[in-house]
This record gives C-alpha cells, sequence and structure tokens, in this order.
C-alpha cells in the first residue's frame, strides 16, 4: 500500500524527519558555523530575511541552514518564528535620506549630486567560476587583506556622507507628482488583518516587501517586456544602513539599531492629468531587506504597474500580483497537491461515469438537444 | 548580534498567542452569527504550511481547553500522515487527550469529509478549507465575488451549473458541492463528496470553516438550513455504492473508497476508518442518516 | 411633447446630465451645439450629455440620432445603469402606476429593475454576452435573474426565443464566439426580451453589420416590436434605422437635444441647421 492513510502513519512521519537529518548531515563534514553563514552567504540571508518578513541576520543564517539552503523553506521557518513573537513596537518612519550608503547610483542622469557610488556590486564584473574557491584557507584571507590594504593607501578617505535624494532634483522642479489617493493614508499591516480589494498602498508595499523575488522578478519582467505598459528608468537605487528608532511609553524616541535596506524608486513614463492639466511623473517605490536589488526595482516597477487602470496584463492586475508573489502561501499551496486528494478524485471518476453513460444512452436515442417547441 | 540568544523555546498554551487567539474567537462569533458568510480574518503564520490546514489549526487553537478531546481525521482516516503531523502538534502544543473515536472527541478537526457518525450538540467539527469562495471558478476577482455575495447575484453560479448539466448531462460538481445556507449565502462545503453535504443540514453540533490561506473563517450552526444547489428537474445526488460492499465489512449504505491492491484488482473500502473500526468490531455506530440515504437503504430493501 | 393627453407615459427622463472630470458652475452653459464643442473651456471636463429631458410612451418607439460625441448613447447607458448619470431623473411606470425613480435606487433594485423591466442590446456583442457561456446560457442567465429554475423550462423557453429571432435552436449549445456578427446581435435581442421587459434599448445595434444582415435585423427588431407591443429606444447615428423604426426622434449634438418631434416630420422638413444637416446626407 502507498503511504496514503497507512496505519501507523506517525511512524512514517518520524522516519521521514530522521531522514531529513540524516540527509543534513550524512555527509558527516563540518557542522556549518553560524557565523559563516552569516557572513559568507549573506545575500542568500539578505533574501530569506526580507521573504522571512524578520530582519535577524543571525535567526536567517540558523533558518537557512536548518532548510539546507532551500531559501523557500528557510524564509517559512522565519515566517512562523516571527508569528511567534509579541509586537512591543511599531517603529518610527525611517528616513531613507539619512542612509548610510554603501552603494547608490541613478540611470537618469550621468553625474548626480555626490555622485555614482557603485559599492559592491556584481553587475560589472565578469561570471567566471572562481576554481580557486575551492581551496580557500585563512592564508589567502591574510593575502587579500594585505593587498586589499595597499589599495587604499593614498586614497583620500573621506567622511559618511549622506546623500540626498536625486528624485529630489525632479521634485524641486515640480515635475514630480504625489501618486494615488491623497486619501489613502491607511496604515494597514497585513499579518493582522486579511487584504481586500482593491488594497490601499500601504498593504501593497507590504505584500511587495514580503514577496517571493522570483515571483516578482517574474511580473516585473513582464512588465517591461510589453505586458503592462511600464517604461522603467531607476530613478535612484540606493543600499545602506538606515538607523531605527522607536517611542518608548515615556515618549522618548529611542535607537535601537541599524538595518540594512535596498531602495529603488523607480521612474515611470509622462503621465497625463486625465483633466487635461500639466503632465508629470510619478513614482515606482521598492524597499527591502539587505542588499536585494532585483526585488527593490522589480517592487518599484510593480508599485508602478499596478497603479495602471483597466490594464489588462498581470502585472496591473493587484489581485494578480499580490496574491501570486506570497512566497509562502504559493509554496504552500502548489505543494499541497501531494496531499491526499482520492475522496475528491473518487467524486470526479463516479461523475465522469456517470456522464459517460448518459452520453452513450442519449446516442443510442434521440439527441438530446432537440429543438423544444412551446 | 544578539549576545545572549535565547535557543531553547517554549511555546504558548496551543501556540498562538492570546490576542490572536481573542480575534479568532471574536470573528468565529461573527461567522456563527450570519452562517454561510466568510468573515476575513488575519491567519497568522504557522509552523505548518499553507494549504496543509492552518486554517482549521487556527480553530481548534483558539477554541481547545484542558478538557477537549481531539480527533483529527484526513480524507476520513485517523491515520492519514498529514492528520498525524496536525495531531502531533496540537498534543505537543496543549497536552490535551487525543482518540480515533468519533463519538468520544469534542473537537474533530477534517479535511474533505464528515464523520459517518453523526454528532452532537456537544461536539465541534472544524473544516479544513482550500479554497472558501464557491464562485471563485465562475469569478477570479475577490473585489466582484465579495459584491456578488453582498448583493446575493449569484446568477453566473447558476447558470455554470445549468451549462454543465448541458454538455455532461449531470451537475458536474464531484467534491465541494456548493450549498445555499440559511437562504442567503452560497458557500463551499469544502471538497468533501457529496455523500457528507446533506449531514450539514439541520446539524446538532456546529460546524466551523478556517481557510487559512486565503484568511476566511466561516460557520454553520446548529439547526441551520443547508441546501444543495439544485435546478426544480435536475436534482442532487449522493454517490452510489450499491453492488459494490465494503470488501472488509460489506457495508454498502456508507461511502467507499476505491482502491487498487497489489493484485491489481478494484476493491471498495469504508473510508471514515473509526467507521470501518467500530463495524469491524461489532460495535454499536450512530450512523448519520439522512434522507438521501433513507431513500438509498430503502431502494436496496426493495 | 406629442403623445395623447389621456395616455401615460411608461418612462420620463427629467434633466439628465452625464460630465466627466471636475467641473464649476460654468460647464453646461459654456458647452453645446453653439460652441460645437462638448469640453468646458475652463475646467477641461467632457459634458457627454446635459439637461436631457423626455417622455417615452408605453409601445413606443423613440430613436435618438447624432454623431459620436452626440451624448446619444451616453443617455441609454445611464438609464440601464451601465454609467452613473451626474445630475438628473428618471421615472419608470409600473403597471400598478407606481413610479420607480431609476436613479436613486441601491444596486440590488437596479440589478432587478434590469433583470425585470428593461433589456439592453449593445453595439458590441460582447458587451451583452458573457463569451464563456453558450447562447443558451446567456439566456438562461437573464431567466434565472428572474426566478426560473427549472432546466427544462429555460431551455424551452430559450429554444423559443433563438427561434423568434431566428438563431438556429440546434445552435444553443455553442458559445457565441463561433457565431457570425449578425447571429451574435440576435442571441443578444434574444436575451434582452427574455423576461418581456417593457422597455428596450438599442445601441447602435446594427452598425458594423453588412448591409444586408443590417435589413434582416432591422426587420425582426419591426416585426418583434409589433408583436410584443415593447417601448423601445433606438440609439443610432444612422438615419435610415431610424426612419424604418421609430415613431419620434430626438435629435442630439454636442450633449444637447437640438430638435423633437415626429420621425416623419423631422426627415421631411427638419428645422435646425444640424438635423438638416443630417437629412441632407441620408442616402
Amino acid at each position: 500500500m502507498g503511504y496514503i492513510a497507512v496505519k501507523g502513519g506517525t511512524d512514517a512521519i518520524r522516519h521521514a524527519n530522521a531522514l531529513v537529518e540524516y540527509f543534513r548531515l550524512r555527509s558527516n563534514t563540518k557542522p556549518v558555523d553560524i557565523e559563516q553563514l552569516r557572513q559568507q552567504f549573506r545575500l542568500g540571508i539578505d533574501k530569506v530575511m526580507g521573504e522571512g518578513s524578520l530582519y535577524s541576520t543571525e535567526y536567517g543564517a540558523i533558518a537557512f541552514k536548518q532548510a539546507e539552503g532551500d531559501v523557500f523553506e528557510a524564509a517559512f521557518i522565519l515566517r512562523a518564528f516571527r508569528a511567534t513573537l509579541s509586537r512591543s513596537y511599531y517603529s518610527e518612519t525611517l528616513d531613507t535620506n539619512d542612509m548610510q550608503i554603501i552603494r547608490r547610483i541613478s540611470a537618469s542622469f550621468r553625474e548626480i549630486p555626490g555622485g555614482q557610488v557603485l559599492g559592491p556590486t556584481r553587475d560589472y564584473s565578469q561570471r567566471l567560476l572562481n576554481t580557486q574557491l575551492a581551496t580557500e584557507t585563512e592564508l589567502d584571507l591574510a593575502a587579500f587583506f594585505k593587498e586589499f590594504e595597499t589599495q587604499l593607501e593614498g586614497v583620500k578617505l573621506q567622511e559618511l556622507q549622506t546623500f540626498d535624494k536625486v528624485i529630489d532634483i525632479l521634485r524641486s522642479q515640480g515635475l514630480l507628482k504625489p501618486v494615488g489617493n491623497p486619501e489613502d493614508t491607511r496604515l494597514v499591516d497585513v499579518t493582522r488583518e486579511a487584504l481586500r480589494f482593491p488594497a490601499p498602498r500601504s498593504a501593497r508595499l507590504q505584500m511587495l516587501a514580503r514577496g517571493e523575488t522570483g515571483g516578482l522578478m517574474a511580473l516585473g519582467y513582464s512588465a517591461m517586456r510589453g505586458y503592462g505598459a511600464v517604461h522603467p528608468t531607476v530613478g535612484e537605487l540606493r543600499v545602506g544602513y538606515s538607523k531605527v528608532y522607536v517611542t518608548d511609553r515615556a515618549g522618548r524616541k529611542r535607537y535601537i539599531g541599524k538595518i540594512m535596506l535596498t531602495e529603488a524608486e523607480i521612474i515611470s513614463k509622462i503621465e497625463e492629468d486625465k483633466n487635461g492639466s500639466i503632465p508629470y511623473i510619478a513614482i515606482g517605490y521598492g524597499l527591502c531587506f539587505g542588499q536585494n536589488e532585483t526585488k527593490a526595482i522589480c517592487m518599484g516597477i510593480l508599485d508602478r504597474a499596478m497603479r495602471i487602470q483597466n490594464g489588462n496584463a498581470p502585472a496591473t492586475d493587484q489581485e494578480f500580483v499580490l496574491y501570486h508573489t506570497e512566497g509562502v502561501e504559493a509554496m504552500g499551496f502548489t505543494n499541497h497537491l501531494k496531499l491526499p486528494h482520492y475522496v475528491t478524485f473518487q467524486s470526479t471518476l463516479d461523475n465522469l461515469r456517470k456522464a459517460i453513460d448518459q452520453k452513450e444512452k442519449a446516442s443510442t436515442t434521440t439527441n438530446q438537444n432537440t429543438a423544444i417547441t412551446t | 548580534m544578539i549576545d545572549t540568544p535565547k535557543y531553547q523555546r517554549s511555546y504558548h498554551y496551543a501556540f498562538i498567542d492570546e490576542t490572536t487567539k481573542k480575534e479568532i474567537r471574536r470573528k468565529l462569533l461573527k461567522a456563527v452569527a450570519i452562517p454561510g458568510y466568510q468573515v476575513p480574518y488575519s491567519s497568522p503564520e504557522m509552523p505548518i504550511a499553507r494549504g496543509w490546514g492552518t486554517g482549521g489549526l487556527h480553530i481548534t487553537l483558539a477554541i481547545i481547553g484542558k478538557d477537549d478531546v481531539f480527533k483529527i481525521i484526513d480524507q476520513g482516516s485517523d491515520a492519514s500522515v498529514n492528520a498525524c503531523n496536525l495531531r502531533d502538534f496540537v498534543q505537543m502544543t496543549t497536552s490535551c487527550k487525543t482518540t480515533f473515536d468519533a463519538m468520544e472527541a469534542t473537537i474533530i478537526q477534517t479535511r474533505h469529509r464528515i464523520t459517518e457518525e453523526k454528532l452532537g450538540k456537544d461536539q465541534i467539527m472544524v473544516f479544513q478549507v482550500p479554497q472558501p469562495e464557491p464562485l471563485r471558478d465562475v469569478e477570479r476577482y475577490e473585489k466582484k465575488t465579495r459584491e456578488m455575495h453582498a448583493e446575493m447575484n449569484y446568477a453566473k453560479m447558476w447558470v455554470s451549473l445549468y451549462e454543465a448539466y448541458v454538455k455532461y448531462g449531470a451537475i458536474m460538481y464531484g467534491a465541494g458541492y456548493p450549498v445555499m445556507v440559511n437562504d442567503r449565502y452560497i458557500m463551499s462545503p469544502t471538497p468533501i463528496p457529496r455523500w457528507d453535504v446533506p449531514n450539514l443540514n439541520d446539524s446538532e453540533c456546529i460546524y466551523l470553516f478556517g481557510a487559512g490561506r486565503e484568511k476566511r473563517l466561516y460557520a454553520v450552526p446548529p439547526h441551520t438550513k443547508v441546501e444543495p444547489l439544485e435546478f426544480e428537474d435536475v436534482k442532487f445526488e449522493i454517490e452510489r455504492f450499491l453492488g459494490t460492499p465494503c470488501s472488509i465489512t460489506g457495508e454498502e449504505l456508507a461511502f467507499l473508497d476505491e482502491l487498487y491492491e497489489d493484485d491489481g484488482l478494484k476493491k471498495y473500502v469504508i473510508s471514515d476508518s473509526n467507521y470501518l473500526d467500530k463495524i469491524r468490531t461489532g460495535q454499536l455506530v450512530h450512523q448519520h442518516i439522512n434522507k438521501y440515504l433513507k431513500a438509498m437503504a430503502h431502494e436496496r430493501e426493495s | 411633447m406629442n403623445g395623447k393627453v389621456d395616455q401615460q407615459w411608461l418612462l420620463k427622463v427629467e434633466g439628465l446630465t452625464k460630465i466627466y472630470g471636475s467641473y464649476n458652475e460654468n460647464t453646461v452653459r459654456s458647452t453645446g451645439p453653439e460652441f460645437n464643442s462638448n469640453i468646458c473651456p475652463e475646467t477641461n471636463s467632457i459634458v457627454a450629455c446635459a439637461d436631457v429631458s423626455f417622455e417615452l410612451f408605453p409601445g413606443e418607439v423613440l430613436g435618438i440620432v447624432g454623431e459620436s460625441g452626440s451624448g446619444k448613447s451616453t443617455v441609454v447607458k445611464q438609464l440601464y445603469f451601465d454609467l452613473e448619470a451626474t445630475t438628473g431623473a428618471a421615472y419608470l411606470r409600473k403597471e400598478d402606476n407606481t413610479l420607480i425613480s431609476l436613479l436613486e435606487e441601491s444596486n440590488a433594485r437596479k440589478r432587478y429593475l434590469r433583470n425585470h423591466f428593461m433589456g439592453m442590446v449593445y453595439q458590441n456583442p460582447r458587451e451583452g454576452l458573457n463569451f464563456r457561456f453558450s447562447s443558451g446560457g446567456n439566456i438562461a442567465e437573464k431567466l434565472i435573474m428572474a426566478g426560473m429554475f427549472n432546466v427544462q423550462n429555460i431551455r424551452g423557453r430559450a429554444s423559443a426565443l433563438l427561434d423568434r429571432t431566428e438563431v438556429p435552436v440546434t445552435r444553443m449549445d455553442d458559445k457565441p464566439a463561433s457565431f457570425s456578427g449578425g447571429m451574435q446581435q440576435r442571441v443578444q435581442i434574444a436575451k434582452a426580451i427574455a423576461n418581456n421587459p417593457p422597455l428596450l434599448f438599442l445601441d447602435e445595434v446594427t452598425t458594423g453589420l453588412d448591409v444586408s444582415v443590417q435589413a434582416r435585423v432591422l426587420d425582426m427588431i419591426r416585426e418583434l416590436q409589433r408583436d410584443l407591443n415593447i417601448a423601445m429606444i433606438v440609439v443610432s447615428h444612422d438615419l435610415s434605422v431610424i426612419r424604418m423604426l421609430t415613431d419620434r426622434t430626438l435629435v442630439m449634438k454636442n450633449g444637447r437635444i437640438v430638435e423633437r418631434g415626429l420621425t416623419d416630420q423631422i426627415l421631411q422638413d427638419p428645422q435646425h441647421a444640424y438635423s438638416q444637416l443630417l437629412v441632407s446626407s441620408l442616402l
């Protein structure tokens, strides 16, 4: 008999769980250190934190290790963990103007105040497999740091600066207009209430921020390729550390730490006011944990696409985008097909057999589509 | 970096925090007050995957108490693997008594079946719901289906039943046959077989429905009218097992599973594992008799 | 307004106005046929129609003629609740002589009124038919909404309606996508009259069809109207359609009624310059 409805199902589960651990450990190689994961797999963990909706590189690393590198599974574990935590505060609104930048670029202008800061990016590297990583030792690390330090000699080190937003240039020239409905100021927490449509912007952005990177990427890409008329330009992309403040019970503003964020401001095409007044451009906004540029950019594209009225492409359809990029739900439901469905299926078989009977009976007697006259 | 991380965790009773439990209970009260109406709720994440019973779990964990006796079945079977997993989880977080006996349980969580035995007024059945929206196949947008329910505009649903009948000679719905609750809301009874649908009507127990992924709760309180959608001249029918008895007990008037063993031959076995056990061991059973079952019993006599 | 003094109107429209965009107190008075424009010079809002008033009597066929932008379709769409009026009122008289103020009703009531008292046939069949359902299913939708829950009866009535509108009954279970344009229109008409409504709106129903097909559909509509004595509002830019079907006509330009009267009289002796232009270009 198959696994379905076998007596001793509990035994089966226990064995399956033991096998999972066994597969994770059977190589008997050195257990991976959480700190190593945190530091050397930071981009994977950034993804896990973003989709898990919890900023903690340490817990993200633990989840990543537990899931053997499966980002979906790790994000799920983190979400479930998050749900057990009680909320003590909502932070003050983060001011990303004050972000301590490690990377900041704009595709809209050749030169921008403060300059283009490439920062740590693979965008301009050649993706050549580096087989030397197979034999990396601590000696290699020491050599690298020594070489790196010599590169820094003679370079005038500047004080850490903050950068103004590129789009503020456009704003000061009156070319930017605030988006959407000025009355739509409701702050929704989608973990506290169910989404209803049309969803307020705060809910849409929160859903996108928690969204699965691959799903967002697919839909953002589709919007650029003609499935939803969004022709985006990156107004500004910045990656860096933002300070987080909360207001304590005595009303004092307290600093609780820094988090790394990626922020994208995407300029879409020219809008024309329906009342035929002055045209302007509007922004699509993306923000996520860690350094995840693909996600932030696609968030911005989709934020804009979902505001297109009467669009006929998936990316312009709020319900389509928000329901289907929710990774934990999508993963759960697609995989739930593995659960037994034999009762449901049996009903279908029963109906099918009945319908076949009926058709066969009908074809041997008169056609059931005879015209009926009143 | 957390300097003194608390790596050992103990969990709150029934896992879910009290605030969320209160929210779920409030929403359940609203659901019971408006039979068949889908109440949105926060549906917090659980350590169980979406689509695998989080909604049912939310309800169970919100209402369960130290004196409850818990039973959980999947496709009618206590032994189904996912049911075992969920049973372990509930037991681990509540230390409650668990049972396979449908008559002993106070809370029965189920996926896609109702117990063959009739439940009483001190029992609650909690359904796991994959898709709470019965109109989803005819209208994909939540915004529109909400309006349709609000205005009781169910024409599209009826036309799709008409079309299925015209095309296939039968209203094609297999499991999850849509029902009208309290003459007001069309509701999805979850993918239970047609065999079980009549047992929702005028019950003694409370039926609660939890859709975790879609974040909706709904309910059918006791003695509520629940009728399968049917035309005057194209009526609802339950499945027939006359002539294909259970290979273990010989029973024809219970819902049977079709299965194939190693010999490759088709066999039928009672789906409700507890019911099967009771009949096999000669115990007294209290089957839920409805008018369709009565008619079938009558047919068998003649 | 003509119409026998002792006969009571079925439908009365008063000051029906539809403006798109934000408008001010000058908007209506700075647009219209005298200005040759629908667009308010101050606010840039569009006055699709304004101050439209008329009466329709039971069994009467009223035509509304004008070119694109005249507002003729807008009038009918507001009465069928496809568009929300900006201001104005419309009243329907029921058989028991009570009046319903159409534009003030709730959504649920509007749906009820649409099902029981009105029918609408659109220029584009995709607006009036659900292409996911069969042609019989489309008619069934109307019958079900009027409370018919018997499949045999539904099929009987649907067959009869299709037969009446010259659609082969063997195609009752086929989807409209596989039909010709003319047949799709006939299915729409069958659906629109399914519940014997006293009032039928026809919005450019033959525009876009071949001339011979047009003639056939118009003939059929004329016969139906005679047999069922339905009151109709026929919207068209084509005076020959108006001539063929209607008793009285409203001529619209830039959202206003510029002339009204018996169809024959307008065709023989148009008064307003625009009506004269229309009539002179009648082939």
